[in-house]
C-alpha cells in the first residue's frame, strides 16, 4: 500500500518537473534547414530553396596561400572578385562549370602609382566602362584602376569639416564601395555615422547620402528641459546610421544594411536595418509584409547566439528579390519586392551550408556566393526545384503571364503547403485573370486584407451589376410594403370609426 | 393553476415592458434612468439579457466579422478569457462604484448599479450586430465607417452609463463626474488588491508545495 502511494507521488512529481520545463527549448530542435514565418509570425518548416553546390577554398582553386580574413566577394560581368584582405591581394575567379571555379588572376600589385600594393583591400567594384575600384582600407584610399590594373586616380579622405569635428584623429577607412553608371563612388567608411560617403567621378567629395532623418518627438523636447547635462548626453539617441554594407541593383538603387541598432529599436521598429536608397538618399523600400524586415523574429538565446539578426551584406537579384546575410547566426533571408519573406535558411556550424562568420554575399544569376572569413571559404548555393519554381512564378507574374504564374504557384504550394506567398501568389494571379471570388478565398486564407479588398471590390461590383433587378425590387418592396400596410390600417380605422357603420 | 399561469404571464409582460423601456432609456437617458429605479421600471432579468447579448455579440463578431477588421488567431484564443474581458471589468466597476457612492450619499444599491450599467450597454450589441453584417460588404478603403461607428457607440455607451449612475445615486452632474473618476480609480485599486491577493496566495501555495516536497524527500 505504501509502495503504491510513493509511486503515485513520484509520478505526480515527475509530471510537475516536466511541466516546469519550458517547452520553447525544443521548439527549433527538429526544424528544417530552410524555413519561413507564417502570418502570425509562427516558425514554419519549408523545403530548401537553395542547396549547397560547392564549398570553395583556396586549396580547391589551386592557390598557394589560403584566404586570410577575406572581407568581400563581388560579382561583376560573371567574374568573381574576392578581396583577400589578410593577404593583401584580390583574386579573380571564373565559373567554368555548374559547381567549378577557376582562378583567372591574382592581383597583388598595380602599376602607375607610388604605393603599388594593397594594404588590406576590403571591397571591389567595377563600373560599366570596365574600370575597377578597390577599397584599399589600410592605405586609406579608394583606387580607380583600368581593366589592366593600371592606376588612374584615387579617392582620399573627404575634405569635410564635419568629419574633422567628429574626432580629431578620425581615421578614414573606406570599407565597402559601389559605383554607379557615371562612376560616382558611394562608400561605407568605418566610424562614419552620417550615411554613405559620396564622391563625384572627378574625385571630389560631394556629401553624405542616406543618413537617418533625425527624429525629434515631443517627449524628447519635454525632458530636455529638465534633464541635467549628463542625462542629456545619455539621451542622445540621435546618432544617425552607421551602415555596414551596400549593394547597387541594376536600376541604380542602393540597398544598404546596418547591424548597429539595438535589439529594442529593431523590435519596436524604431530602427530599420535594411534600406533601399534612391538618388536623394531617401528610403524607398516597400514594407508590405506581415512583419518588419529584420530577419529572425525570435531573438532569444540559443546555440550561444543571442539578439537579433545582424545583417552584414545584401545582394539583389534581377527580380528584385534581395537576400540579406546575417552574420550573427549565419543565415540568409530573402525578401521579395513587397517585403515578404521568401525564404530563410542557413545556420552556424561546420557542415556545408552552415557558417562560422559569414561576411559577404553576391550572386551569379540566381545562384548565391557566400564568403566566410574565418573558414576562408566561399559557399556556392544553387537553386532547387522549389526555388526555381518560386522565381519562375515571380517572373511569369511580372511578364503578365498570369495563368502560367498561377500554375507555378500551385506547384510551389504542392511542395510547401505552409507557404503564405504561394497562396497570395495564386490569389494575385487569379485576380488578374478576373476570377475574383476564387482569389478572395486565397487571400482570406492567408489574411491578406489589401489584396482581398481589391478582389472583393471587383466581385461586389460584378455582383451588383448582375443582381440589379433583384436589388431594385427588394428596395421597392421594403418601401412599398410598410406604406401599403400603413394605408390599409388607415382605411380600416376610417371604416371602423365611420358614422354610417355605427348602429 | 390558472393563477400560476397568469402570474407567469404577468412576469413576462413585466419583462417585455422593461425591455422596451431599455430602448427608451437609450434615447431619453435622464428621464429613463430616473424611472429605472425610482419607478421600478427596470428588471434584473433585462439587465442580464443585455449583458448576455453583449457577450454573445462579442463572441459572434470574432467569428463573423470580416477578417479585415477582426483577425484573430483561433489557436491562441480562449473564449472563457475573452468573456472574462467583459464581465470582469464590469464586476470591478459595479463593486468599485457602489463601494464609493455608498460612502457619499449614493442612493443606488449594488444590484441597481449593476442593472443601470447593463442598461447603459444596450446600444453596443445592437450596433455591433449591424456592423458585423456591414463589415462583410466593405473593403479596407471603406474601413473608416466601421471604426468610426464602433467608436461612437462606445462613447455613447459610456455617456449613458455615466448619466445612469448620476440618476440612480441622485447626484448632480459635477458630483457625478467626480465620482465617475473616483470609480475608475477604485477599479485600479481593486486590480492592485487582487494582484496582491493572488500573488500572496500563489506564494503561500508554493511554500506548502515545497514543504511537502521537502518532507517527501526526507521520508
Amino acid at each position: 500500500m505504501k509502495k503504491k502511494f510513493t509511486k503515485v507521488i513520484a509520478l505526480a512529481l515527475c509530471t510537475m518537473l516536466f511541466a516546469a520545463v519550458p517547452f520553447s527549448v525544443s521548439a527549433h530542435a527538429d526544424s528544417s534547414y530552410t524555413y519561413n514565418y507564417d502570418y502570425w509570425g509562427e516558425f514554419t518548416d519549408s523545403p530548401d530553396a537553395y542547396a549547397v553546390g560547392a564549398v570553395i577554398t583556396a586549396a580547391d582553386l589551386g592557390l598557394e596561400t589560403n584566404f586570410s580574413k577575406p572581407q568581400s566577394v563581388a560579382v561583376f560581368n560573371d567574374i568573381v572578385y574576392v578581396s583577400d584582405t589578410g593577404n593583401n591581394r584580390i583574386v579573380l575567379l571564373e565559373r567554368v562549370g555548374e559547381t567549378k571555379f577557376k582562378v583567372i588572376k591574382e592581383v597583388t600589385e598595380i602599376t602607375g602609382t607610388e604605393i603599388n600594393t594593397f594594404n588590406g583591400p576590403t571591397d571591389v567594384a567595377v563600373s560599366e566602362d570596365g574600370n575597377i575600384f578597390v577599397a584599399d582600407k589600410g592605405n586609406k584610399r579608394i583606387l580607380k584602376l583600368d581593366s589592366n590594373w593600371n592606376y588612374l586616380m584615387q579617392f582620399d579622405k573627404p575634405d569635410d569639416a564635419s568629419l574633422a569635428d567628429n574626432s580629431e584623429n578620425f581615421d578614414f577607412a573606406p570599407s565597402k564601395i559601389v559605383v554607379d553608371t557615371a562612376e560616382r563612388v558611394y562608400c561605407v567608411g568605418d566610424n562614419v555615422n552620417k550615411g554613405l560617403i559620396k564622391y563625384e567621378n572627378d574625385g571630389t567629395f560631394s556629401g553624405f547620402v542616406g543618413a537617418t532623418p533625425v527624429t525629434y518627438n515631443f517627449w524628447d523636447w519635454f525632458w530636455k528641459h529638465f534633464a541635467s547635462q549628463e542625462q542629456i548626453e545619455k539621451m542622445a539617441n540621435f546618432v544617425p546610421t552607421q551602415y555596414d554594407n551596400l549593394y547597387m541593383d541594376n536600376e541604380g538603387f542602393i540597398y544598404v544594411v546596418t547591424s548597429k541598432p539595438t535589439e529594442e529599436d529593431i523590435k519596436s521598429e524604431a530602427a530599420t536595418v535594411v534600406r533601399k536608397l534612391n538618388l536623394l538618399g531617401n528610403d524607398i523600400l516597400v514594407r508590405n509584409g506581415s512583419y518588419a524586415i529584420y530577419g529572425d523574429l525570435y531573438m532569444g538565446t540559443g546555440g550561444k547566439k543571442t539578439g537579433p539578426s545582424r545583417f552584414c551584406d545584401i545582394t539583389t537579384l534581377y527580380n528584385d528579390i534581395y537576400i540579406c546575410l546575417d552574420r550573427n547566426r549565419g543565415r540568409l533571408f530573402g525578401y521579395d519586392d513587397q517585403g515578404h519573406l521568401v525564404f530563410a535558411f542557413g545556420g552556424t556550424g561546420n557542415m556545408d551550408g552552415y557558417f562560422n562568420s559569414a561576411v559577404s554575399i553576391d550572386h551569379i544569376g540566381t545562384d548565391l556566393l557566400v564568403l566566410d572569413e574565418n573558414d576562408g571559404a566561399i559557399t556556392l548555393f544553387v537553386t532547387t526545384e522549389y526555388g526555381r519554381l518560386i522565381y519562375d512564378a515571380v517572373d511569369q507574374f511580372d511578364l503578365g503571364e498570369y495563368d502560367k504564374a498561377e500554375n507555378s504557384w500551385r506547384k510551389v504550394m504542392e511542395l510547401n503547403g505552409n507557404y503564405d506567398l504561394a497562396y497570395i501568389g495564386i490569389g494575385r494571379s487569379l485576380l488578374r485573370q478576373k476570377k475574383y471570388e476564387e482569389a478572395m478565398e486565397y487571400f482570406k486564407l492567408k489574411h491578406d486584407a489589401e489584396n482581398y479588398s481589391k478582389a472583393f471590390k471587383q466581385y461586389r461590383k460584378q455582383w451588383v451589376e448582375d443582381h440589379i433587378v433583384v436589388i431594385v425590387v427588394v428596395i421597392l418592396i421594403l418601401f412599398l410594403v410598410p406604406m401599403g400596410i400603413g394605408r390599409l390600417k388607415r382605411v380600416k380605422h376610417e371604416i371602423d370609426t365611420a358614422d354610417i357603420f355605427q348602429l | 393553476m390558472a393563477s400560476k399561469r397568469s402570474l407567469r404571464r404577468k412576469k413576462f409582460n413585466k419583462y417585455k415592458d422593461s425591455l422596451k423601456f431599455a430602448f427608451y432609456c437609450c434615447t431619453h437617458p435622464i428621464d429613463g434612468y430616473w424611472d429605472l429605479t425610482h419607478e421600478k421600471r427596470g428588471t434584473m432579468a433585462v439587465a442580464n439579457t443585455i449583458l448576455f447579448a453583449t457577450v454573445l455579440m462579442r463572441i459572434l463578431s470574432l467569428k463573423y466579422t470580416s477578417f479585415i477588421f477582426i483577425d484573430i488567431n483561433w489557436e491562441e484564443t480562449n473564449i472563457l478569457l475573452y468573456i472574462g474581458t467583459i464581465v470582469f471589468p464590469l464586476a470591478l466597476w459595479v463593486v468599485g462604484n457602489w463601494a464609493l457612492t455608498t460612502l457619499a450619499d449614493g442612493k443606488g444599491k449594488l444590484g441597481q448599479v449593476y442593472m443601470a450599467t447593463c442598461y447603459g450597454m444596450l446600444p453596443y450589441p445592437i450596433v455591433q450586430l449591424f456592423l458585423m453584417i456591414f463589415s462583410n460588404g466593405v473593403t479596407v478603403d471603406e474601413a473608416g465607417f466601421y471604426t468610426t461607428v464602433g467608436t461612437i457607440t462606445l462613447v455613447y455607451c459610456a455617456i449613458l452609463i455615466i448619466v445612469a449612475m448620476g440618476q440612480i445615486h441622485e447626484y448632480r452632474a459635477g458630483k457625478n463626474l467626480l465620482f465617475t473618476l473616483f470609480s475608475i480609480f477604485a477599479v485600479l485599486v481593486e486590480v492592485f488588491i487582487l494582484l496582491l491577493f493572488f500573488s500572496m496566495i500563489s506564494q503561500g501555495i508554493a511554500y506548502i508545495v515545497s514543504l511537502v516536497k521537502e518532507m517527501l524527500f526526507r521520508i
